[in-house]
């Protein structure tokens, strides 16, 4: 068949971004799949096709326990961003009237990322530490006589460090769908009698949907694919997927390391998966 | 080991890492064309004696130019073992030697050749430091420093006039406490896991090192007798590992540290009132008037050993000039560098002539220092009156119980540390 005009232009206007996709997308998953079946010695790795790397994977318990903890992260950070990121873009977008307070507002929320996010996060360490600000004012208040041990090294400040660090992910989308809503709806919704809880459960949270759930999908990739949070806020004493990857690659155990992450990589992808199934994001954007 | 980076900025490594590079993609003219001011000797290492006033001092010395690199020591270990042109001295320790030697990429190196030879502490010949003395367990120096002949691959028992690696640097480790928190002496490794210290204690998580430390504590606790330390059989790792889970879930630890600065700031901090550390490390919280003390245990110490061995592919005149460079190495004013950041030269006696009365006073034999102590870099270490920690070099190296290694089952071992922390 021969091809018109047209459809040449169309491929080369594709080429480009097809290109780039498969030098940087493609080839390095490939590459991570094919790697993964390889074998290991003490300090080099050999071509082979072999499944010891899923089968040690599959078989220890660790392995399970420690994708359930980062399914426990995800989960737990997810709740807390999405609640407060959900307040916070409500906020921005209903309440404030003058667009230019709202663009003011947004970029103060901006302003932690104007640092490192390692910075952001080991600054917490000092604060919640035993004898850290967090403690010595509580206990200059008179509310506890001990210091707080579970305040820092523990789930606890996993889970704040990673709120603090992603929240903004959640924001951005939300505030973004939210700014779309045609207000028109919210005064139709009003005249017919609804109440507040109504308009917001009836007609802005079903309208936000699909800011919902890519801020969704933002915050459960990061969390999932984190490794350095937890190290440093649980003082290595809690473990994810990322670490166990990590601890593998210090150790020249490159096949292992990317099983795990192409067992990781499926995960993610299923759950991002059931997440689509729930909203349609390609009609919203 | 990633051993604390002292005296060299990441911008300096870049650097030399940069000048690597061309120097490979450049190589040298032919061998008679050339002069002792065009060679170029690669050295790469663990960062703990790969100090760029080293490479400084080599250049106004011996007239050649040494080009350094400091990776980790896994990525060292790995370089060793597959990459046996990229580098023409590997600056390496004993227990790695172990693993790298059989690949055939070091050459051995006639003693013959080395002047202060005879100097040497017996540590790195008999194994011996005082002749009635015990060798310790693990990779003890002389197990792994001599080999049958020059293409000798299997190590010799005792000195044969061929050495894999030339000692350079070693010390002793052990626990790093609070005093002013603890209130009382502490004097076993049993204390890692007192109950009394709960939520107090850490562990470096280097698997390695942090499995000799919980090896130390248990056999320490009656509660495991161990063949050899350095080599446990799965059964020993199995047992060591249960009885720090065990403590782990009973919330004996804090925190884990994997980083020189983390190990720092957890005592610093008073998180942590008793940890595994490095001497340097003590050096570093003290040096922000926080007392803390390396405290010398009735088990003895964990130690570890440096040495420079010599690539396969070096020939001619570039092997004698790293002849001369290990010569000078020797020679007293890298040992005395070295010695008074706390550490030990092969060749003690040299380096007392590159530091002053009260230095070798205060760093080698145990007395109290007649005035301020300062670092290589120009940091107070110490008020005049003060004693090192653990004393003398005879003290301290002469209680060594374990030397750093590699087992059998270090695969095996691997795996269940990252269980430990996983649990």
């Amino acid at each position: 068949m021969r091809l018109t005009n047209r459809q040449v232009i169309g491929w080369l206007e594709a080429a480009p971004l097809t290109l780039v996709l498969l030098a940087f997308l493609i080839a390095p998953i490939v590459m991570i799949v094919i790697v993964s079946f390889w074998g290991a010695t003490e300090f080099s790795i050999y071509p082979a096709f072999q499944l010891d790397n899923y089968e040690f994977l599959f078989s220890s318990p660790v392995t399970y326990k420690v994708f359930g903890a980062t399914l426990k992260y995800a989960f737990i950070t997810w709740a807390l961003t999405l609640a407060i990121g959900f307040t916070v873009a409500y906020f921005m977008a209903f309440h404030v009237r003058s667009q230019t307070v709202q663009i003011a507002l947004f970029l103060v929320c901006t302003i932690p990322f104007w640092t490192s996010n390692i910075i952001r996060m080991i600054s917490w360490i000092p604060f919640l530490g035993r004898n850290g600000i967090a403690n010595q004012t509580l206990i200059s208040w008179g509310v506890i006589d001990q210091p707080l041990e579970w305040l820092l090294y523990s789930d606890f400040s996993v889970i704040l460090a990673f709120v603090h660090l992603y929240t903004l992910f959640m924001v951005v989308p939300i505030f973004n769908t939210m700014m779309r809503i045609d207000k028109s709806l919210l005064e139709a919704a009003r005249d017919n009698g609804a109440s507040g809880l109504q308009t917001l459960l009836h007609v802005i949270l079903p309208l936000t949907k699909p800011g919902i759930m890519i801020g969704t999908i933002f915050v459960v990739t990061l969390v999932m694919g984190d490794f350095i949070t937890v190290r440093f806020m649980s003082g290595s004493q809690r473990a994810n997927v990322g670490r166990l990857i990590s601890n593998d690659i210090g150790l020249l155990q490159y096949p292992s390391a990317a099983a795990t992450a192409v067992v990781l990589l499926c995960t993610v992808l299923i759950v991002i998966a059931i997440l689509l199934r729930f909203v349609n994001i390609r009609k919203e954007l | 080991m990633a051993k604390p980076k002292v005296g060299y900025s990441r911008r300096s490594l870049l650097r030399a890492g940069g000048a690597a590079v061309a120097a490979a993609a450049f190589p040298a003219p032919m061998l008679w064309a050339q002069e002792t001011k065009d060679i170029t000797l690669r050295q790469f290492g663990t960062g703990v004696s790969n100090l760029n006033d080293v490479a400084k001092k080599v250049k106004e010395d011996l007239g050649f130019k040494l080009e350094m690199t400091a990776l980790d020591s896994d990525s060292v270990t790995q370089r060793a073992a597959t990459q046996p042109d990229s580098f023409d001295i590997a600056d390496i320790e004993y227990w790695i030697c172990k693993k790298v030697w059989p690949t055939g990429n070091l050459q051995a190196m006639d003693t013959s050749k080395i002047a202060n030879y005879d100097k040497i502490v017996g540590i790195f010949k008999s194994g011996k430091l005082t002749p009635d003395s015990e060798i310790a367990q693990g990779t003890a120096p002389s197990t792994v420093g001599f080999v049958d002949g020059p293409d000798g691959r299997t190590f010799a028992k005792e000195e044969t006039g061929w050495m894999t690696l030339i000692p350079t640097i070693y010390n002793a480790d052990t626990l790093g406490i609070r005093p002013d928190l603890i209130g009382r002496p502490i004097e076993s490794w049993t204390e890692l896991l007192n109950p009394e210290f709960k939520g107090k204690a850490s562990i470096l998580d280097i698997s390695s090192i942090g499995i000799m430390d919980m090896a130390m504590v248990c056999e320490a606790m009656g509660e495991i007798k161990y063949g050899d330390k350095g080599n446990m059989t799965r059964e020993e790792i199995d047992k060591t590992m249960a009885i720090f889970t065990e403590a782990k879930k009973n919330g004996q630890f804090r925190a884990f540290w994997k980083t020189f600065d983390e190990s720092v700031n957890l005592m610093a901090s008073g998180e942590v009132v008793i940890q595994s550390m490095w001497s340097p490390a003590i050096t570093a919280v003290k040096s922000r008037g926080i007392p803390c003390v390396y405290q010398p245990l009735k088990e003895g110490y964990r130690s570890w050993g440096g040495g420079i061995g010599l690539s396969k592919s070096l020939t001619g005149m570039e092997l004698d000039a790293a002849y001369d460079y290990i010569n000078w190495y020797l020679s007293g004013w890298v040992g005395g560098y070295l010695m008074r950041q706390g550490y030990y030269s092969a060749v003690p006696e040299t380096s007392k002539e590159f530091m002053s009365e009260n230095e070798w006073g205060y760093w080698f034999e145990g007395k109290p220092a007649t005035g301020v102590i300062t670092s290589p870099t120009g940091d107070k270490l110490a008020d005049a009156g003060d004693v090192r920690d653990g004393g003398s070099f005879y003290e301290r190296m002469g209680h060594v119980a374990c030397w750093n290694s590699v087992m059998d089952e270090n695969q095996y071992m691997v795996r269940k540390w990252n269980e430990f922390i996983a649990s």
